[in-house]
């Protein structure tokens, strides 16, 4: 039931398991491990000390990418069980284990464990070694830091600081390399500042399944480079800046925009289809600056798409809805329209009221609304959105929350198909009163001139369109990154997500301006933190019955029987 | 707490002696060295090494030595300095520097002088310089902006060079100077 236990494999069994030691501390480590295809391999020995909570410094080596083993920065030393010349195991006097030390290190990223294996990281040797890589990694490093967007997280500076030399002891000029290369329409790379880790290679061409990224050139003229006449653009590029542990790969979206420590980062969601991939929000000052992919092994591992991943201006456009609007409205107060909407609800005849609600909201939103529904009688529905997906992240569902939706009742069976219904009541003239969150109904046969035949139009939004603009109350309302719930995604998943920035102007979350509105409707009170809507709609709504708000932690969690799909890679790129 | 009034004593009550005791102050300052100035008509020779107020520099080609690395802005213990980076369009005329900014602010009212952005910058082009009277009649007045700095710092004779010099090596090498494969 918890997320972890839905996230990690179970425990294998204890015979499958294998002791070594790292810096004197035994632990018990799995003999196998899934690697990047999810298929089980031998367990590893970077993967053996990150379990005994020992970091090995890394640059080439991913958990989510087939290994490569050249940048050597993970070298560590190693002993094995001393045999006899028999070959059994010696012992030394007071009973243990002999082991022999390894007279060579070895890269812990490709090596894999062996019983009674002992693991050194913190030898005199082992620093050397690091030190020396790291001098061989900056001989040709252009270090314009100063002028790098990696600046802050960038793993040459980190071990730099904790394993490297103060000072640089080569004097010669260094080899320089093309900067500025445009690679693709979102991808600025600095050759200068590669590393040749080739994660970026290995990500585009195992995972992505576009082989476009090489190294072309000799020993230090090594360059990387897209294949020579094509653009570096394929629906998952972005995914190689955050896998450059330096700044050679660089987003343009977000160049020269922010240093990255006045980043604030707030847990969320993607909203730009109903795979839900979690993300964090980089923000400044009430400025959403970036997207970057935040590890969940249920649903995108640490991938994002580049348009989920960049569809977020919208949220910043000057021309977002601030104010309260409409014919009807008493007073420019949210309590004034609140009043106003509540007393037309309720003394609205049954089966005068209709509510098209978005797919974008969240659970708790939805289940306010399915109550506002009961109260009056009225009969409700999505509008969905579809478009093209693949067989990896992206779904062809473009709403976040369709599930959410569907599991509260909210929408039709198929989605959208009492939109029709509604034109018609309207049409006759039994549909008086209509409620819209979050979406443009013209356009889905509910046309400005039925729209004007209503008694009162109610419409919440963000961003203007032709239904706010006929509205008789207009509410503005507030984007994912301006308040905090939880969405359902196509696979069951309850996620949350949480407030990035403020919402401009008057607008205010749905989720408070409907429970106020409910309160008034139903003369109940309601419960006023999203985590007390979550608890009273899983005690009412089967579909949620189990889940608990902190029970959803970082990664979400789904009712026990739905099985969560992992989508390992390999089927996608097969061919 | 109370504290018990002192009771004073005749020669106390009578003020006669201390009043004479100031007397003999004021006439000791008659006959020392003046140390008065007639400011602003007299002005202070301010002593090398003195931090007064941060501006920024140009080199000795003109280029603005500022790359917007918001080091300063990070350091900042009163939060005075406000810089807008330049986004992502390329600017050709910043050559390989690349990056510089376009928006840079230091609230004079705000800014302590402690002189931690002229340590922090990496590359010179902040210096705390000599001025010590900033004046102004309105609060906006007092938030130099990025032309105001670049005004009043004037230009640094710069020994490294750094940008020229990787300029000179990369075409040497024909690899200049940016963006080609
Ligand atoms: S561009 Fe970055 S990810 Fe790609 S090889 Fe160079 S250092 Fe590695
Ligand atoms: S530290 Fe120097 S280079 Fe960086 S932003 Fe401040 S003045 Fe500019
Ligand atoms: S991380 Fe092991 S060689 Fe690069």
């Amino acid at each position: 039931m918890s997320a972890a236990a839905v996230v990690t494999s179970p425990a294998p069994p204890s015979s499958d398991t294998v002791n070594v030691t790292v810096d004197g501390r035994t632990v018990a480590v799995p003999r196998l491990l899934p690697d990047w295809r999810g298929k089980l391999v031998p367990t590893t020995m970077i993967q053996a000390c990150e379990q005994a909570g020992v970091e090995v410094p890394h640059y080439c080596y991913h958990a989510k990418l087939p290994v490569a083993g050249n940048c050597r920065m993970c070298l560590v030393e190693y002993g094995l069980p001393a045999l006899g010349p028999e070959g059994q195991p010696l012992r030394k006097p007071d009973g243990s284990l002999a082991v022999k030390k390894s007279p060579r290190p070895a890269i812990a990223c490709a090596t894999p464990i062996s019983p009674g294996m002992e693991i050194y990281t913190a030898t005199p040797e082992v620093q050397q070694m690091r030190a020396s890589v790291l001098e061989f990694l900056l001989i040709n490093h252009p270090l314009d830091c100063p002028i790098c967007d990696q600046a802050g997280e960038c793993k040459l500076q980190e071990y730099s600081v904790e394993y490297g030399h103060a000072a640089s002891r080569f004097v010669e000029t260094k080899v320089h390399k093309p900067k500025q290369v445009d690679l693709g329409p979102r991808i600025m790379l600095d050759d200068e500042r590669c590393i040749l880790c080739t994660r970026c290679i290995r990500f585009t061409r195992d995972l992505a399944g576009d082989d476009a990224l090489g190294i072309v050139n000799r020993g230090s003229y090594n360059t990387l480079a897209a294949y020579p006449g094509r653009a570096f653009d394929n629906p998952y590029t972005l995914n190689t800046v955050d896998l450059c542990p330096v700044g050679a790969l660089t987003a343009k979206d977000f160049r020269f925009q922010m240093r990255v420590w006045f980043l604030k980062e707030t847990k969320s969601l993607c909203t730009s289809c109903g795979t839900g991939c979690n993300v964090l929000i980089g923000s400044r000052e009430n400025r959403i600056l970036r997207y970057t992919p935040r590890a969940n092994d249920a649903v995108n591992v640490c991938w994002l798409c580049d348009h989920g991943r960049l569809n977020y201006r919208w949220i910043g456009r000057p021309d977002r809805l601030r104010q309260l609007a409409g014919s009807r409205l008493p007073a420019p107060t949210w309590d004034a329209a609140l009043t106003e909407v509540a007393q037309r609800l309720r003394h609205a005849v049954p089966g005068s009221v209709a509510v098209v609600a978005s797919a974008r909201l969240a659970n708790e939103e939805l289940y306010l609304i399915r109550r506002l529904a009961q109260h009056t009688g009225a009969a409700t529905d999505i509008v969905p959105r579809s478009g093209p997906g693949d067989a990896w992240l992206i779904h062809a569902d473009k709403n976040p929350n369709s599930l959410g939706a569907q599991r509260l009742g909210i929408s039709a069976d198929p989605a959208g198909s009492r939109l029709s219904q509604f034109a018609a009541a309207i049409g006759q003239g039994t549909l008086r009163t209509l409620l819209v969150f979050g979406e443009d109904v013209t356009p889905r046969g509910l046309g400005p001139e039925l729209l004007d035949r209503l008694e009162c139009l109610v419409v919440s939004d963000i961003l203007p369109n032709r239904t706010t603009e006929r509205a008789h109350v207009l509410l503005p309302g507030c984007a994912h990154a301006e308040k905090c719930g939880s969405f359902t995604n196509v696979h069951g998943r309850v996620q949350r997500f949480f407030k990035a920035v403020e919402p401009p102007g008057g607008a205010r979350p749905e989720v408070e301006f409907l429970r106020e509105l409910l309160q008034r409707v139903s003369g109940e009170p309601q419960p006023d933190t999203a985590e007390g809507l979550f608890h009273r709609m899983a005690a009412e709504v089967p579909a949620f019955a189990g889940l608990t708000w902190a029970g959803l932690g970082d990664t979400g969690a789904a009712r026990p029987p739905e099985a969560e799909r992992v989508r390992p890679r390999a089927d996608a790129t097969a061919g | 707490m109370i504290v018990p009034r002192p009771q004073l004593n005749f020669w106390e009550r009578l003020y006669l002696p201390a009043i004479w005791n100031g007397f003999k102050v004021t006439l000791r300052h008659f006959f020392r060295k003046k140390v008065t100035m007639q400011y602003p008509e007299e002005r202070w020779v301010v002593p090398p090494g003195y931090r007064g107020a941060p501006y920024l520099v140009q080199d000795p080609t003109g280029r603005t030595k500022c790359v917007s690395c918001q080091l300063c802005e990070f350091v900042c213990p009163p939060k005075a300095i406000r810089i807008v980076p330049p986004g992502p369009a390329v600017d050709p005329a910043a050559g390989n520097v690349e990056k510089r900014p376009r928006e840079f602010e230091i609230d004079m009212l705000r800014c302590i002088f402690c002189g931690l952005c002229e340590e922090v910058c990496p590359e010179e082009a902040i210096f705390l310089l000599q001025d010590y009277s900033l004046t102004g009649t309105r609060r906006e007045e007092m938030i130099y902006d990025l032309k105001k700095l670049l005004a009043l710092g004037g230009v640094h004779q710069d020994k490294i060079r750094k940008w020229e010099r990787k300029a000179r090596e990369a075409e040497a090498q024909e690899v200049f100077p940016v963006g080609r494969t």
